[in-house]
């Protein structure tokens, strides 16, 4: 049993140590956000935030995120309340199949808490872990230039309403 | 997940309301008659004359369908790929009806519910499916207003509709209210009062895609969030090549495993069953250790490749022949060009739920086709077609044919296997590059001569290639079929005929050429497993022929857009190339060391939209790197439901084509494939994004839709080629254009 805390909540999870927090969030939790992409840490499909930094949730071992504060996409909005990353995203329409955006808007996230201000450069750089296979990456660059004119992102530290599984 | 449960539901709920025109609508028919048509290969029977897939499914309940309450339900055979078309197919219903989009429910591909329309392929679902909806729905508006007309007594002409409802003065008679038996159950006519286009309201405006909140908010959206009562996860191990036979296989350990459930085996398919997901893929990895394989060596050395395929049989078909008067050529090119293969690289690796219960087999996929994914599961399963049922379930953007149908295949046969449980399979980042049919690798040569006006009056072309098309309806197009112990084999693969064309699409230019013949040299045996790739043969045929353009429009010492109004007659094809250029300011900066700028131009498949190119790109000379520094396209679209629908996917077209045409190519040595994961088979990434891509519509209103998602493809590629020819002075014929292909060509 490993104790984990996920967008505010603390879960008791049974499972190997070894499992990937991907596989926890997706299939004990039933958090769809995280996807599985390449379990290679390539393509950032899986990405979310352990103390608010990115990480590939398909390389992280749950043995060790015990005391360390996991957010998820879920734990930035809902759907009737989307986080400003969230907002930003649809208002550029900035998805076609979808499927990798959750990880964009999470790195997005974690970019715009650490630099309020990026620049286009910094953006490209800080994006570069994140795979997109439709072509969606002007309209991404688009939406994470508008959630920063919107100002500061939340940090979420603590329980938000409406995420628990 | 609601997609398993809620079309049940809400049917019920319908079925269930009084009066609704439900009641008059047999589940028995239209669908599952019509798919064994469809599934013995004749294809569905067609009623000639009616416009879009109304000709395939003439009953307007087969589309539309209101409940006495009022809701409306609209079903397509098509299905969301990511490209937006559930958006599009609303806007289109919407304005013919008369209602606010929000109010109308949208069913896509389903055997058991919706008509069948084929594969969601070939730019065709607005043709299709958006053209019979908008019939009819323009139908059905008609059929209400003489409802209400009759029941008013009143002459049906001085009646209008808005909001739901058709109107007469102050009265108001809502549609739920004005159907309450077979009213819609009639044939479709071949002509509609459709809307004046220029009264659109809801078409040619942007509508935000209704799928994009679910997908950002993490609500479940794929079948990859499919969550099913008593789920069970399973993973299959392959054989090392497709040529690989097992020797030995240690199992039982791997049955003996945390979570482990079960290991299948049917001859060479080995599955492995778990509670818990990462149960299965640990224990997938322990059934893999335990597999030995005798892996012959079958491949041709890759160096080899277009000599192998050169040597390869091949039919010969020739499309084009035309022989019109025109002066002697003075002046003769010639120039050869290679594909190398490709993958469609779908960022989820395909996923696919089955559930085998009470004799019925349901599989959720986000396949192309599900009547025909039905047609191969039930041949595979020695099952009835009826008791299989397909629904779709969007995955992750597909780009053509990957493994949304095999790992369909491979779910049915686990559930097979554990009757009552629901398998959800999901493939490992190297099983969908190792194993999804990939873009065939190509090569066309071709000659032309320029007269002595710089006019070219002689153009001879081939193009060789293996089928573009392995899909479904057959079990032996199931990579898990092939594999069993009673195996499927493949069908002899077969061409796509023109007009559309497989390897051969949009061989045929579009430009005036009095003198041309276009030949396709089709090779039936494939080296490596090929299929759709978004484009098919068109991405190679525009690369090559309008890369060759550039190189006759230089030797006529004439600017390459000046060069190609001159062979070109058709109007709308001129409105794009001439827009193309003008908001890209073209030639552009022609100052700037190492920078250039390209062109380049298709119809696709000389049937859909128009789109024109014009990129910058900038050559490193000291690494080989090419980056695509802006684009700016022009796009005629026909009627335009959707604007930003259209802008995304020609954004999108123009990036990926520029990811296949930069750095792209499977790589594969002795008896196996190298490109198993992004390491191997690198794409674009942000650092190499363009600074700005520009996308203009040119309208037209009332015209037919023309599907725009696969139109970028070929004119990026060649309008790349034709950039770096002016930036540095080499002419790239091999596709990609990786770092040491053009330092090679560079000399450095």
């Amino acid at each position: 049993m490993i104790r984990i805390s996920v967008n505010g909540y603390e879960h008791t999870v049974d499972a190997d140590p070894a499992t990937p927090l991907l596989y926890v969030l997706r299939d004990h939790l039933a958090l769809n956000g995280a996807k599985f992409g390449c379990g290679l840490g390539q393509c950032g499909a899986c990405t979310v935030l352990v103390d608010g930094k990115a990480a590939f949730s398909c390389l992280t071992p749950i043995s060790v995120l015990p005391g360390r504060r996991i957010t998820t996409l879920e734990g930035l909005g809902t759907p009737e309340e989307p986080g400003q990353v969230q907002k930003a995203f649809i208002a550029e329409q900035a998805a076609q199949c979808g499927y990798c955006i959750p990880g964009m808007i999470m790195r997005a996230h974690a970019l715009l808490q650490a630099r309020p201000d990026p620049s286009e450069a910094e953006i490209r750089a800080a994006m570069d872990p994140q795979l997109c296979r439709c072509g969606t990456h002007m309209r991404i660059l688009a939406a994470i230039r508008r959630a920063a004119r919107e100002g500061a992102v939340p940090s979420y530290v603590g329980t938000i309403e409406g995420t628990r599984p | 997940m609601t997609a398993c449960t809620s079309q049940d539901v809400s049917r019920r709920n319908l079925l269930k309301a009084g009066g609704a025109l439900f009641l008059s609508f047999s589940l028995m028919r239209p669908y599952d008659l019509l798919a064994q048509g469809v599934e013995s290969a004749a294809g569905p029977v067609k009623v000639p004359g009616l416009p879009g897939d109304l000709a395939k499914e003439p009953m307007l309940d087969a589309w539309i369908r209101i409940a006495a309450e009022g809701g409306i339900t609209v079903f397509t055979g098509k299905a969301e790929l990511g490209q937006g078309i559930k958006t599009a197919l609303i806007q289109v219903a919407a304005e013919q009806l008369d209602v606010d989009p929000s109010l109308i429910r949208l069913v896509t591909a389903d055997t058991h519910g919706t008509p069948n329309e084929g594969f969601t392929a070939g730019s065709h679902s607005m043709q299709e499916s958006g053209t019979a909806i908008m019939h009819a729905a323009a139908q059905v508006r008609e059929i209400l207003i003489g409802l209400a007309a009759a029941r008013l007594g009143l002459p049906a002409d001085g009646l209008r509709t808005g909001e739901g409802a058709v109107l007469a003065g102050e009265t108001r008679l809502p549609y739920g209210a004005l159907v309450s038996g077979h009213e819609l159950h009639v044939q479709a006519q071949p002509h509609s009062r459709l809307k004046d286009p220029s009264t659109h309201r809801v078409i040619g405006r942007d509508l935000p895609r209704v799928d994009i909140p679910a997908k950002l908010m993490g609500a479940a959206a794929y079948v990859h969030d499919l969550r099913l009562p008593g789920m069970l996860h399973a993973r299959i191990v392959r054989p090392p090549s497709d040529a690989a036979r097992l020797i030995a296989l240690e199992a039982g350990a791997v049955e003996r495993m945390p979570g482990a459930v079960r290991v299948v085996r049917d001859g060479l398919f080995l599955a492995v069953v778990a509670e818990r997901e990462f149960q299965a893929v640990v224990a997938g990895r322990a059934l893999a250790a335990g597999a030995r394989w005798n892996n012959p060596t079958t491949l041709p050395p890759q160096p080899e490749i277009f000599a192998h395929l050169e040597a390869l049989r091949a039919d010969e078909h020739v499309i084009l022949d035309r022989q019109e008067s025109a002066g002697p050529g003075v002046r003769t090119l010639e120039a050869a060009y290679r594909r190398h293969y490709q993958l469609h690289g779908s960022i989820g690796p395909s996923c696919a739920v089955a559930w085998l219960q009470d004799g019925t087999m349901t599989v959720w996929t986000h396949s192309q086709g599900v009547y025909p994914l039905r047609a191969a599961l039930a041949e595979m399963l020695g099952m009835p077609p009826e008791q299989v049922r397909c629904i779709h379930t969007e995955g992750a953007g597909c780009y053509g044919h990957n493994g949304a149908d095999d790992v369909a295949a491979d779910a049915a046969l686990v559930a097979r296997a554990l009757p009552g449980r629901p398998i959800r399979v999901q493939w490992m980042r190297e099983d969908e590059h190792l194993w999804e049919p990939y873009g065939p690798a190509m090569l066309t040569r071709m000659r032309a001569a320029l007269d002595a006006e710089g006019r070219i009056v002689d153009w001879a072309y081939t193009v060789r290639s293996n089928t573009h098309l392995t899909r479904p309806p057959g079990a032996g197009q199931l990579l898990p079929a092939r594999h069993l112990a009673q195996p499927f084999p493949p069908p002899e693969p077969k061409p796509i005929p023109q007009p559309e064309g497989g390897g051969d699409r949009n061989a045929i230019p579009l430009y005036a050429l009095p003198r041309a013949r276009v030949v396709h040299h089709f090779v039936p045996e494939m080296p490596l497993r090929v299929s759709a790739l978004r484009s098919l043969g068109a991405y190679m045929n525009v690369f090559s022929i309008e890369s060759f353009l550039d190189e006759l429009a230089a030797a006529a010492n004439t600017d390459p857009v000046a060069f190609r109004l001159k062979h070109m007659e058709d109007r709308r094809a001129r409105e794009v190339i001439m827009t193309a250029a003008e908001r890209f300011g073209w030639p552009g900066d022609r100052q700037r060391e190492g920078r250039g700028s390209g062109f380049a131009f298709a119809r696709y498949k000389n049937l859909g939209a128009y789109a024109a190119i014009a990129c910058e790109v900038e050559v490193e000379r000291e690494t080989g790197r090419v980056r695509l520094v802006r684009a700016v396209a022009a796009v005629d679209a026909g009627q335009v439901v959707s604007p930003d629908g259209i802008r995304n996917q020609i954004e999108g077209g123009i990036l990926q084509s520029a990811s296949w045409t930069l750095y792209e190519q499977a790589t594969f040595a002795e008896n196996q494939i190298t490109s198993r994961d992004w390491s191997t088979y690198p794409i674009l990434r942000f650092a190499s994004v363009p600074e700005r891509v520009e996308v203009h519509l040119v309208e037209r209103p009332g015209e037919p839709f023309l599907g725009t998602g696969e139109a970028a493809q070929g004119p990026t590629a060649a309008a790349l080629a034709n950039a770096v020819a002016y930036a540095v002075g080499i002419r790239l014929r091999e596709v990609p254009f990786t770092q040491t292909r053009v330092k090679a060509a560079l000399g450095v």
